[in-house]
Parts: C-alpha cells; sequence; structure tokens
C-alpha cells in the first residue's frame, strides 16, 4: 500500500497529479462516471482511496456522482468529482445546489471540445463561462486553471482549501492537453502541504443557526450526527436553514452568498504576471493557453514590442481590479484561451475604452501557437 | 388548585414544531405516513442523533424539513445519490429517503434501480399518491391508464410501473406495500425496513385530495375505503401481482425480505483486504 502523501518526484499526467493532489489534500470520497478526457482522475482515486481509509464510488451518471458528494460532504468529508463538458452540464443543476447549501465540493472538468459530444479525445477551454453562470440563478463560485500536471496536483490542493474555508463549490477548470501531459511533478512532504478544514460549530446544540456567518461571511458547518439537527435545503431558507419564500430573505441570502467571495477576492484570487512592469501589450491567458503564451511574449520582446503576460490562476471570480488597474497604462489586451471568446469577454468589460482589446482562439482541437499569438500582438501594436 | 398538566405529543421530540402548520392539504395522505416513519424511529430504539432523513422535491419531499433529525432537502430526483453519499461516507448512520412516486421514480428513476442493485443500505419510504401534487396535478410514472390529470386531459394513454415488482428485479432486499390507511403495519414495517441492513423498499398508496381524487371525480372518502375494501395482505406474493388495480384488488404486505451483503460492507471487505 502507499502512503497518503506520495512524496518525492513523480513522471505523472496531470489527471493522475490532480488525484494525488486530492488525496494530499485530505479527500476522501470520491463520486465519479466515466467520461474522455477526465476518467485517468476516477482510475488513479479508485485505485486510492480504499487505502487511505476514503471511498470510491462509480455512480450510475454524472448527475448522480456529484449529488453523492455533497451527501457524503456533510458527513465530514472532503469530496471531489471529476468530468468533462457533457458531464459537467449534467452537473449544473445540483452545482446550484451545493452553492445555496453551502456545501464544500472540488470538481474538475477536463475540458474537451463541444459542444455535444464534440471532440471527445481533443481539448478545448470553452466550458469557461459555463462554469460561471452554468446553474441557474446568481451565484458565485471558485474556479482555478492549472497550467501543467505540477499545477493539476498544487491547484487542486488548493481548491480543496478555498472549498472549506469559504463552504463554495470550487472547480479545476483543466483542459485534455494538461490532462494528459506527463512532466515531472514534486510533491513535497506531507508536514510541509498546507491544508484548511471546514470550521465545525461549538457551543448550545438548540441554539446554533447553521447560517449565521461567522466575521469572514462563512458560517461554521456541523456533520451528520453531531446533534444539532441541521435542516439542509436548496429552497431560499433563512440563518436557520428553514424555507422562507419571501424577496427578502431571497435578498438576504443571495447578497450574503455573493458577498463571502466578493469580499474575499484579496485572499481568492491568484494570478501570475511575467514582464508586465513595462509592458504594453499585455497577453492575457490561462491554462494550457498561457504556456504558449509564455514564448509568444519572448518572441515579442525580442522583436522590440514591450509584451507581458498576465496568466489567470484563478479566473472565478474574475480579476476585475487587475485589469482595470492594467488597462489605465497598457495599449491593449490580447486574449488567448481555447475558445471563441469567453474571458476575453471579461477583459473587454473591465478594459472599458482605456485599452484595445482583441482575442486570439479557435473552435478547439488542439493548442493555440506561438505564432498565432505573436501575429495578433503585433496587428495589435 | 394543580395546574393541569399540558399534554405533549408522543411525537413531539421528532418534530420541528415550530415549522408546523406543515404545507400539505387537509385529506392528503403524507402526514400519517410521516407519522409513522417518526413512530418506527422511536420504535427502533436506536439513537436518533444516527438516523437522517433525505427528500427530493414534491408534496413528500417536503417530509425531511419537518423531521427533527439531520434533515436534508435536495434536487429533484436526487435523494437517493445524495442519500448514497452520505451511508458510504459514514455507514453508522440510518439514512432513510422520504420522497414520492413523482421524484423517486419520473426524474429519480435511475438512481433507484441503481441504488437497489448495489444492495445500499438505505430505507426508501415513497408516498404514490398516482400523480404531480405539488405542480397542479400533471401525469406521474404511477397515474392509473387512462386516468385524468392536467397534462392527460383525454385520459392517460400509458400504464403505470409496478413499483414492488421494479424493486425486486432491481435486487431489492425488502419490499413492502401498505396504504396511508394502515398505520400500525406501516409503522411495523419502516421499523422492519430500518433495521434491515440493505435496500429497503416501501410503497405506500396516498390519496391527493386535490389534484388526484377531484380531478378524477372521485370522492376522497371513497378512494381512502378502497384503501380498506379492495386490497389483499398477501405477503410473498408473486410480484406480477403487484398491480395496482382496485377492481381485482390491491395486494399488500411484505413481499422481499433477504440477506445480501450492502454496498458498505463490500466496500469495507475491499479496504480490509487492501490493508492485509
Amino acid at each position: 500500500m502507499e502512503p497518503k502523501v506520495l512524496t518525492g518526484k513523480h513522471f505523472i499526467n496531470g489527471d493522475v497529479a490532480c488525484a494525488e493532489g486530492a488525496i494530499a489534500a485530505g479527500c476522501t470520497f470520491f463520486g465519479g462516471y466515466p467520461i474522455t478526457p477526465a476518467t485517468e482522475v476516477a482510475e488513479r482515486m479508485a485505485e486510492r482511496l480504499p487505502d487511505v481509509g476514503g471511498t470510491f464510488i462509480q455512480m450510475e451518471d454524472e448527475i448522480a456522482a456529484i449529488t453523492s458528494i455533497l451527501g457524503a460532504a456533510w458527513t465530514g468529508a472532503k469530496v471531489m468529482t471529476a468530468t468533462s463538458g457533457p458531464g459537467f452540464s449534467l452537473m449544473m443543476e445540483s452545482v446550484g445546489l451545493a452553492v445555496v447549501t453551502e456545501t464544500p465540493c472540488v470538481v474538475v472538468n477536463v475540458q474537451r471540445a463541444g459542444p455535444s459530444t464534440g471532440l471527445p479525445t481533443m481539448g478545448a477551454q470553452a466550458d469557461m463561462m459555463q462554469a460561471r453562470w452554468g446553474s441557474h440563478g446568481d451565484y458565485e463560485i471558485i474556479a482555478m486553471a492549472p497550467a501543467s500536471p505540477q499545477e493539476m496536483f498544487d491547484l487542486t490542493i488548493e481548491a480543496f482549501n478555498l472549498s472549506e474555508k469559504y463552504r463554495v463549490p470550487v472547480f479545476i477548470m483543466s483542459d485534455e492537453v494538461v490532462g494528459h501531459m506527463s512532466e515531472k511533478v514534486v510533491i513535497p512532504e506531507a508536514s510541509k502541504i498546507h491544508t484548511v478544514s471546514r470550521v465545525r460549530p461549538v457551543g448550545r446544540k438548540d441554539r446554533f443557526k447553521p447560517y449565521q456567518p461567522l466575521k469572514n461571511g462563512v458560517s461554521p458547518m456541523p456533520a451528520i450526527g453531531d446533534g444539532f439537527n441541521i435542516h439542509v435545503t436548496g429552497l431560499t431558507h433563512d440563518e436557520q436553514g428553514y424555507p422562507v419564500m419571501s424577496v427578502d430573505t431571497q435578498k438576504d441570502m443571495i447578497s450574503r452568498l455573493l458577498a463571502k467571495i466578493r469580499n474575499n477576492i484579496e485572499d481568492i484570487i491568484r494570478t501570475e504576471g511575467y514582464l508586465l512592469k513595462d509592458a504594453e501589450m499585455i497577453v492575457v491567458s490561462y491554462g494550457v493557453s498561457a504556456r504558449t503564451s509564455y514564448t509568444a511574449v519572448d518572441e515579442a520582446r525580442r522583436m522590440g514590442i514591450k509584451a507581458g503576460l498576465l496568466r489567470l490562476i484563478t479566473v472565478w471570480p474574475f480579476p476585475d481590479h487587475i485589469i482595470r488597474e492594467l488597462a489605465r497604462r497598457v495599449k491593449g489586451f490580447v486574449t488567448v484561451e481555447i475558445n471563441m471568446g469567453q474571458i476575453s469577454r471579461e477583459v473587454e468589460r473591465c478594459a472599458g475604452a482605456n485599452a484595445s482589446c482583441c482575442l486570439v482562439g479557435h473552435a478547439g482541437g488542439t493548442i493555440i501557437t506561438p505564432d498565432e499569438v505573436i501575429n495578433r500582438i503585433k496587428e495589435a501594436v | 388548585m394543580a395546574k393541569a398538566k399540558q399534554r405533549v405529543h408522543p411525537l413531539e421530540d421528532l418534530i420541528r414544531t415550530e415549522r408546523i402548520p406543515h404545507i400539505w392539504c387537509p385529506g392528503c395522505g403524507v402526514g400519517t405516513v410521516f407519522s409513522a416513519c417518526l413512530s418506527a424511529i422511536k420504535q427502533t430504539g436506536i439513537e436518533y442523533r444516527k438516523f437522517t432523513m433525505v427528500s427530493g422535491i414534491g408534496c413528500s419531499g417536503r417530509g425531511a424539513g419537518y423531521a427533527r433529525l439531520d434533515s436534508f432537502h435536495t434536487t429533484h430526483g436526487r435523494a437517493i445519490p445524495f442519500a448514497t453519499g452520505i451511508k458510504m461516507a459514514n455507514p453508522e448512520l440510518n439514512v432513510i429517503v422520504f420522497s414520492g412516486d413523482g421524484d423517486l421514480f419520473a426524474i429519480g428513476g435511475n438512481h433507484f434501480i441503481h441504488a437497489a442493485r448495489r444492495n445500499m443500505d438505505l430505507t426508501v419510504i415513497c408516498i404514490n399518491n398516482f400523480i404531480y401534487g405539488m405542480t397542479g396535478g400533471q401525469v406521474a410514472a404511477t397515474t392509473p391508464h387512462n386516468a385524468q390529470s392536467a397534462t392527460t386531459p383525454y385520459g392517460n394513454p400509458e400504464s403505470p410501473f409496478n413499483l414492488p415488482l421494479l424493486a425486486i428485479a432491481s435486487g431489492a432486499t425488502y419490499v413492502a406495500r401498505w396504504t396511508m390507511i394502515h398505520t400500525r403495519d406501516l409503522t411495523d414495517t419502516f421499523a422492519e425496513a430500518m433495521a434491515h441492513r440493505g435496500f429497503s423498499f416501501i410503497e405506500v398508496l396516498s390519496p391527493c385530495p386535490i389534484n388526484y381524487v377531484r380531478r378524477n371525480k372521485v370522492k376522497l372518502m371513497d378512494l381512502v375505503k378502497k384503501f380498506q375494501t379492495h386490497t389483499i395482505i398477501r405477503n410473498d406474493a408473486d410480484p406480477r401481482d403487484l398491480d395496482l388495480d382496485f377492481e381485482k384488488g390491491v395486494v399488500l404486505g411484505k413481499f422481499v425480505d433477504i440477506d445480501r451483503p450492502t454496498a458498505d460492507m463490500l466496500y469495507e471487505e475491499i479496504r480490509r483486504r487492501r490493508a492485509g
């Protein structure tokens, strides 16, 4: 049997690294359903979980997969599922349930080209808006975009930590290329891995209000059997967790669900800047597209263009403030992503009239080459 | 003068009394079945905190919201996979799924058959009122052939499920059927099902006074009377004879009660084997 944390250097693919990150973060329950190109996450979890005292179950569809992990989360477990576009679509209703019941969970989407069955074995980054808005109603979630197998490991841990801290679904928005590429992944010693667990309630059980927030906007979360007799519903509810069909309760609940994320963006949002200091043209990218963008920025610099790269590690909540600030001093943004324009619209929204914006994207199935990015930078300058 | 002793409802400790009045209509059978379920919990003698109740969506789906237990009101049709996650993550818990026919057998039908196949250790209580009550009386997978509903204005062209047959064929290890008037049998059956290790399914026939009974021009009390006069108690009946035909006589009783290793036990076995 292998230990919980596989400390050492490994040559593994992104999907396997994601599974190892989950185990290292303390995940003990995975409900899944096979789908290319995310299946390897489930396979690795199936192999590993029984050895660390956890549970793997392959459910009958992706709807069952996500609802099973939500149930498991209320026993106190850290939980995850992994899928790709079609399964992600099926999960959307219960993503909303996770949001309003404030159930911590990590959902991995190893993106492939869509819509529908699309190109099952070929990558894309076209579910980014679905991650943000796929369930009905107003809400906030967190989504992160790993650019390498190493980040599949690191960001999966981060995703669990944020999910536990803010009691919100966190998406790992990977893609087929990052999921299937094998690279060196360094797994630190268990004691060097920072993990966060949800705050459990203390005090009188009869006076406990499950949705009364602490200072950071998040409420402590009991487990089934702790004796708090909580009621958890997808209906609009008050602080006691009881359904109340009123405009005011709806306003209070939604405002709090948005505020607990929006008021903590400094803690949540992670980006990486490359040659941004004197940059006039900024490439905005994430995931696998950011990897090719580094080469493009270097090449542009050699041509005498002051290019830089803003890599989004957290994609949702969107780093509005960073784009707004950059827009005041740069000429333009070039957004690079494997879709026909999703995050590019967010960049446009934040840049407003202060900087030019354009997209380097395509309909999916392959990566974006540095040449395509360089050409667009040259045009934009 | 001595103060008159206030009488306490025998289920007061299991009901969220602050949420009463409930949403169920006068004449609805859900409340009766719900009380039987809570009485059964009491009857088992197991500590309340070892129980949890999961409901889906619909009139019966509001059950969880009134039980003073850790209780969950989930998405439509998904009570069983939610409950599956709870049971597999903490096998110590007694997990009760309390929901309706539309939730469990139309939108949630796939989950039902798979949980039965796995012998997931859940107690699934299905209140069958032959209709979608909460949305205003649309046809269900349990609506009798030719019956009127809001979406079968010319009569239901389809045929209903034989639910116990479906449960047995899918692998359920405890299967019973009663009606809401059989409250003592119901309570005993629920208690036995909760103690049973494995997938238990109890169908409970119940009237929807507003959206089924009235629309089909039957009197509420006539239907309830039929629950008594047109039913036959026959334990171990052939599941093929369990179709809901009141003219022929509806068969009630316990049809299956067998032992088979449960999903959580079999998974624990894998863990043990791996640990050597």
